[in-house]
């Protein structure tokens, strides 16, 4: 007796995709001078849209006209004008989050389930967070007065909740922007390019460029541009901190990660291991505050690797728009390649590989999730960022060994703290070197939370009343 | 080791994160031919009962032709698991089902507060099984259980079972007044440890009754002692569970924790009344592609 979930999927006719997209510059979509190029489905490879590339002439066109709007109506409004704008982009993005859902899941390979109940809610929720601090500027603790042109660079894993993330505090405080979305996910902010019009937001307040590294170059390099907010790999973070090095644009950037889910023998093992599969399985993984550390206390070894690839078989990898997937595309064959590359390494040091029998689709990016276990700080699973499916199970004996392996990292993002006992969860929070530590809990997010790493994670916070620190400054 | 040091050495349930996973695992979409297997499946889960103190033989000989037949216009429609009466409603339910198959539950042991002397306890419950009850559904004490009397529960219900010979023992733990998800996982494994068939969440007289919560700290309970054990334990939540979707529900959870050997109405099962004519409808639905209306199934 089998109970055989048949297919759910959710219709894709809610979404009208086009042939082709420009850019959005001045509140107008326009062709970009550079070599279009294709934006793919990487849960079946077929191309879904030709993209405009923006070359630095557009770059140079989407800044004047964010100066522009920046000089004669977005700073010059009183806050509570401007919160009207994003109260109705975080009302248009609520009321069409279906339509939303559907072409991050398509544009992305994530599950329908993670882009309809997490990045989609997140995002008008981050809209409205932020529309609410746009007249109490005052009370931030940062000053009130924008800083001008912020051009902001995002990354594929998140596309929409990352440019919900960039956008709403940055307008909130009074700035207007210039984002570039990642060359491989286009197309949900090419549509939120349509909400701005349908907000009837002033033309120039949100200027929108699509293209690969160039473009994102010359947007930071723009001498015109006042900040820079980046969220991606750290290799491309410290370029971008080389190539700003003296110049007066202030900078945030949130970068990579390897964070230590740290599992004690007296946690709550059922959550705990959905914690974990949380922590590693999200988005199939590629998430920078991943938890793809799993420090287990040794004693419960064997209790906690049981539980997890029982649960781990029941996980469902495949067409992420059935509602009853769970584990979706990789973004990328480049990214593909990347997570097959550590994960041999893993194999050929000699850690012992485990997943659950699933078959992969013929076409498209896929990766099995993936456990290692007998994994030691010295292996290059243990240190670097793998960006996938894939869990590196180590062991400590006791609290000071866990905070010490947590720790011993370049990264410094996140961390889990699994245990029943709050004093444990006060004391690992407070010697942890992470931005963000959740207890008993991961991957969860709220506007009103700040997030940002330390050292090669990044600085600057994004969220709550200190992302406004990003996007303000004291006027004395 | 004492059972206090076993059962106070088992693993918390963290709220938060139990009620976290129910919500992801409510968010399955089963449709068409997996809905159809799953609401068939359900309908043979079904201990379909009645326990009013307004019973009478006519009404549960009404309720036990309903068992073996839901929906005299199809056939092909399973028969349910069981009919869950009083003790002094087993005689006519066993005239009443013959050799059908249809199994007969008893509550017993003072049901549903449990608040009587053991004695009591096991007259009530050989009562039931000489009228002829083959499921003996029992309360714990749960005064014992909260003052931290673990040796009582664990006695009395080792008694009950051997009260019960052959028939098979359901324990009923009345989560909703031991509260919280630990309390739930320490019955759970004292119930299994003193030789329950099957463990039950709720009586249906105490508000909350069965939830999905509850029942997921349930199957992992069965889950986890099998793997210890040996022997396999069925789960019933009881109580509460009303439309096919929530059933369905319920079921998802069962494969996804407990996993599908838990998916036979011998190791899982439904205590309820009203949540068979909806499992009905929504089975003429499927079968003719529209809703038929409550007077197309039968009120019994």
């Amino acid at each position: 007796m089998k109970f055989e979930y048949a297919p759910a999927p959710e219709s894709a006719s809610i979404v009208d995709i086009k042939s082709s997209y420009g850019l959005f510059i001045d509140g107008e979509f326009v062709d970009g001078r550079g070599t279009a190029f294709k934006t793919v489905n990487p849960a079946t490879e077929e191309t879904l849209a030709e993209i405009s590339e923006a070359t630095a002439d557009d770059v140079d066109a989407a800044v004047r006209a964010a100066r522009r709007a920046y000089e004669d109506v977005w700073s010059a409004m009183p806050g509570r004008e401007r919160a009207k704008y994003l109260y109705r982009i975080a009302r248009i993005m609520a009321e069409r989050s279906r339509e939303f859902a559907v072409l991050e899941t398509i544009d992305n390979g994530k599950p329908i389930r993670e882009s309809r109940d997490v990045d989609l809610p997140l995002v008008s929720q981050w809209f409205f967070y932020y529309a609410g601090w746009a007249d109490k500027l005052e009370h931030s603790g940062f000053g009130s007065t924008p800083l001008g042109v912020a051009g902001q660079v995002i990354p594929w894993n998140f596309p929409l909740m990352m440019l919900a993330w960039k956008i709403a505090p940055a307008l909130a405080a009074g700035n207007t922007v210039v984002l570039k979305p990642a060359e491989t996910t286009p197309l949900t902010a090419l549509l939120f390019a349509e909400v701005c019009q349908q907000a009837e937001l002033p033309p120039g307040v949100v200027n929108i460029v699509t293209g690969a590294g160039a473009t994102g170059q010359a947007l930071i390099e723009h001498p015109d541009v006042d900040k820079v907010a980046f969220t991606g790999s750290t290799a491309v973070g410290k370029q971008i901190a080389r190539s700003l090095a003296g110049t007066k644009k202030r900078l945030t950037l949130e970068l990579g990660g390897k964070g230590a889910n740290i599992v004690f023998d007296d946690a709550p093992l059922d959550e705990a291991v959905e914690g974990i599969v949380t922590g590693v399985f999200f988005n199939q993984g590629q998430v920078c505050c991943a938890g793809s550390r799993l420090l287990v206390q040794e004693s419960i070894l064997d209790a906690v690797m049981e539980r997890l690839k029982d649960r781990m078989s029941t996980l469902r990898l495949g067409d992420p728009l059935d509602k009853n997937t769970d584990i979706g595309a990789i973004n990328s064959a480049r990214q593909l390649a990347r997570i097959t590359d550590l994960a041999s390494a893993g194999d050929a040091e000699g850690a012992e590989r485990w997943s659950p029998s699933c078959a992969l689709p013929e076409s498209g990016f896929w990766y099995a999730p993936t456990v290692f276990t007998g994994v030691t700080q010295a292996h290059r699973i243990a240190q670097e960022e793998i960006f996938g499916p894939v869990l590196s199970v180590l062991t400590f004996r006791t609290p000071a060994e866990a905070v010490e392996k947590a720790n011993n990292t370049p990264y410094g993002l996140s961390a889990g703290v699994w245990t029943d006992k709050g004093s444990r969860i006060l004391a690992m929070t407070s010697q942890l070197r992470a931005g963000v530590v959740w207890a008993n809990t991961f991957n969860k997010f709220d506007p009103a939370s700040p997030f940002g790493g330390y050292q090669e994670s990044g600085y600057g916070r994004e969220g709550g009343r200190h992302g406004l620190g990003a996007y303000l400054k004291e006027v004395r | 080791m004492s059972l206090r040091t076993t059962l106070e050495g088992l693993p918390g349930v963290d709220r938060v994160g139990a009620e976290a996973r129910v919500a992801g695992l409510g968010t399955r979409s089963i449709k068409t031919t997996a809905k159809a297997w799953a609401i068939d499946l359900a309908i043979s889960m079904v201990d379909l009962t009645t326990l009013e103190g307004s019973d009478t033989p006519g009404k549960v000989r009404a309720l036990a032709a309903k068992a073996q037949r839901p929906d005299p216009t199809d056939l092909t429609c399973p028969s349910v698991a069981a009919v869950c009466v009083y003790p002094d409603m087993v005689a006519p339910v066993v005239d009443a089902l013959g050799d059908s198959g249809v199994h007969i539950a008893s509550v017993a042991t003072a049901f549903p507060s449990g608040r009587s002397s053991l004695a009591i306890k096991l007259a009530d419950t050989a009562y039931a099984v000489a009228a002829g009850a083959d499921e003996i559904d029992m309360v714990i004490d749960r005064g014992a259980f909260l003052a931290g009397d673990y040796d009582t529960v664990f006695d009395q219900i080792a008694a009950v079972k051997e009260a019960c010979g052959t028939a098979h023992l359901k324990v009923i733990c009345e989560t909703g007044e031991l509260a919280t998800y630990d309390n739930v996982r320490r019955a759970s494994w004292l119930a299994m440890l003193a030789g329950a068939d099957f463990i039950k969440t709720s009586t249906g007289k105490v508000q909350p009754a069965a939830t999905m919560p509850v029942t997921l700290v349930m199957l992992e309970a069965v889950r986890d002692f099998r793997r210890e054990t040996g022997r396999q334990v069925g789960v019933k939540p009881a109580g509460g569970i009303r439309t096919s979707k929530d059933a369905i529900k319920y079921l998802v959870m069962v494969n996804e924790v407990a996993g599908d050997d838990w998916l036979d109405p011998a190791w899982f099962r439904f205590g309820a009344s009203t949540l068979l004519n909806d499992l009905l409808l929504q089975r003429q639905k499927l079968s003719t592609g529209h809703y038929s209306g409550p007077d197309y199934v039968t009120l019994d």
